[in-house]
């Protein structure tokens, strides 16, 4: 009986979750550099350029963003799951800075003659012509698997949490301090990094929102396969070993599919804070839920997220805007805060 | 401008041991014909070519203290920096704060150091050979597209910000009779949504290299005339150095952009 309640609770609840999705979306269209009046004229009788704005700006800059952050609301998900921490997000194994580290190496083999470079000589600058070849979003992914694969290496595999964390925290400390090595070398490409690490949706076009659906659609499945394995490791190592789960197996999966989650989102739209770590919380504060449902409900919650947060650095200013990432700190450095006043009133 | 002098150089003397940390401060202690006296200079000063072999005593904001009080200077010259400044006062070295921002600004530094450095004749013509340069150019620069003076958008970096109206760079495109497709009430360097390039339809685009090679991939931005018709102006880094630098190659930036301006619209 109870079981059929929380079953309708979360139809309900994705009922729900969609409607949102769909107004945000509809939102979207309509906020940008033009009055809402001008965007609603738009739609009504179309031209040349409302038709670039509506369909090739605006409208693949929503689903982008949505894309992103669901794929930053399962990775949360997967990475609370998975190393049975509340305040696990996606970046922590250290994805963020190596896509950090990437970008700044592309950002600077395009531009290979820093004007603080000559003292770089002996760096083979003609070795990183590649970085400018893939350009930013192919260095932010290629840094971010990069930067999950040293943590692994250097915990020595995935059984250890602890170890695992604990790499996961090096690597992006020393990635970082790398590339801010780097950029005090190359101060023109300050910046440009700094769009990056601010996180952007502003040039998401249709070609992203494939690759992203794409990516979406390759860690949703996996994801919700091993759902049952997650559930048992929420009782414990010990448990879920004694279910019949085989840890190993289940870890290096899950693993795979936060690093491609993460990877992704990271080339696509750069370092955006808060969405995946919040995202799995405002699912669980909602309504009790099991791992499957949560896997489904925390993508839904992220991509609104993001979407929210889009709209809000588009509108804000307009038609300048702010950074997105700005924005989802705010969102969520505010709704953690008054999570744990509540608590700490309850308790 | 704000200037600020400092410690013990207030002397009679003119200061013979000079450090500068900011590329355009350097440029024109140098175009000033007193290079001879730099015995460091930030690490980002790269013109003109002997500075280049001085030592670099870091950047503005995390100068090398130590490396400057060896070097025993009798003046360090710099822009705001509080942390650099205090720590500099605090060990017994003479600063001069010289901002420079707005146009103007060129002219007022130049005087304000040739004051500081005890060659203020120097400084008079300096500033004279500054402005009938700027003169030369602007009064060629007669640029007309469709009958009408080009609409430009100069885009700093890919956030994407924009050299507002009010912006150094912006002034040099005003004074060149284009129009600005930013309004100054977004400030001098905003982060613009992408849309409103594609929206303002701007028929110049001044871009860095790297960025201009993925321009047509931004969603939208085909259809932006500059992008359609072909009228982006790429400088390299030597270049772009005249331009962004508020210092004493002002012209040579301006007839840059000038020269770019005449390529694209005939």
């Amino acid at each position: 009986m109870a079981r059929a309640t929380q079953r309708s609770r979360f139809t309900h609840w994705l009922a729900l979750g969609c409607l949102v999705t769909l107004l945000l979306t509809a939102a979207s269209l309509l906020v940008g550099t033009s009055t809402i009046r001008a965007s609603l004229d738009w739609l009504a009788s179309p031209d040349a350029q409302s038709n670039t704005v509506l369909w090739q700006i605006r409208l693949p800059r929503a689903a982008g963003a949505w894309l992103a952050g669901a794929l930053l609301g399962l990775g949360g998900a997967l990475a609370q799951g998975l190393f049975r921490n509340p305040l696990a997000e996606p970046y922590l194994l250290g994805s963020a800075s190596g896509a950090g580290l990437g970008v700044s190496l592309s950002l600077m083999a395009v531009e290979p003659l820093g004007s603080g470079g000559a003292g770089w000589g002996g760096l083979a600058w003609g070795g990183l012509a590649w970085g400018g070849q893939i350009g930013i979003t192919g260095a932010a992914f290629i840094g971010a698997c990069a930067a999950i694969t040293l943590t692994v290496l250097l915990s020595r595999g995935v059984m250890q949490t602890a170890s695992l964390l604990l790499a996961g925290i090096v690597v992006g400390f020393l990635l970082s301090a790398i590339t801010s090595l780097l950029l005090l070398r190359s101060p023109d490409t300050w910046r440009a990094m700094q769009a990056f690490l601010l996180g952007s949706t502003g040039y998401l076009n249709w070609h992203s929102c494939a690759l992203l659906a794409l990516t979406f659609a390759l860690c949703i499945v996996p994801a919700l396969l091993l759902a049952r394995g997650l559930e048992a490791l929420a009782l414990g190592e010990d448990t879920a070993q004694s279910l019949g789960v085989s840890l190993r197996v289940l870890r290096l999966t899950l693993l795979a599919v936060l690093s491609l989650a993460t990877a992704s989102t990271v080339g696509q739209v750069g370092i955006i804070g808060f969405v995946g770590l919040v995202a799995p919380h405002l699912v669980r504060e909602t309504f009790s839920i099991n791992q499957r449902q949560l896997l489904i409900a925390a993508p839904m919650c992220g991509g609104a997220l993001l979407l929210a947060a889009d709209l809000i650095s588009r509108w804000a200013v307009r038609p300048a805007e702010l950074p997105v990432g700005v924005v989802t700190a705010c969102i969520g450095g505010t709704y953690l805060l008054l999570m744990l006043w509540r608590r700490a009133r309850h308790s | 401008m704000a200037i600020v002098t400092s410690g013990l150089a207030r002397a009679e003397v003119p200061p013979r041991r000079i450090i500068t940390l900011m590329p355009s401060l350097t440029e024109t202690v140098c175009a000033l014909g007193e290079c001879a006296r730099l015995v460091a200079t930030d690490r980002y000063s790269n013109w003109p070519a002997q500075v280049r072999d001085l030592p670099k005593a870091g950047g503005l904001d995390d100068a090398d203290i130590e490396l400057i009080v060896s070097l025993q200077p009798d003046l360090v010259i710099l822009a705001h920096a509080t942390r650099t400044t205090l720590r500099l006062r605090e060990l017994g070295i003479a600063t001069l704060a010289v901002e420079t921002i707005d146009f103007a600004d060129v002219a007022r530094s130049v005087t304000r150091l040739g004051a500081a450095l005890g060659i203020p004749g120097k400084a008079q013509a300096l500033n004279r050979q500054i402005d009938a340069s700027l003169q030369a150019v602007v009064s060629t620069a007669r640029f007309r597209l469709g009958g009408r003076s080009p609409s430009v958008y100069y885009e700093v970096d890919r956030g994407p910000y924009a050299a507002g109206p009010h912006s150094f760079i912006g002034e040099m495109l005003m004074r060149l009779g284009t129009r600005n497709i930013v309004t100054p009430d977004l400030g001098p360097y905003p982060k613009l949504n992408p849309e409103y390039v594609v929206r303002r339809n701007p028929d110049v685009i001044f871009i860095s290299a790297p960025d201009a090679l993925d321009l047509g991939n931004r969603p939208g931005w085909d259809h932006v005339r500059a992008i359609r018709e072909h009228r982006l102006c790429v400088f390299d880094r030597d270049i772009s150095d005249t331009i962004v630098r508020p210092g004493p190659r002002v012209a040579e930036g301006l007839r840059a952009i000038a020269d770019c301006l005449a390529r694209v619209s005939p």
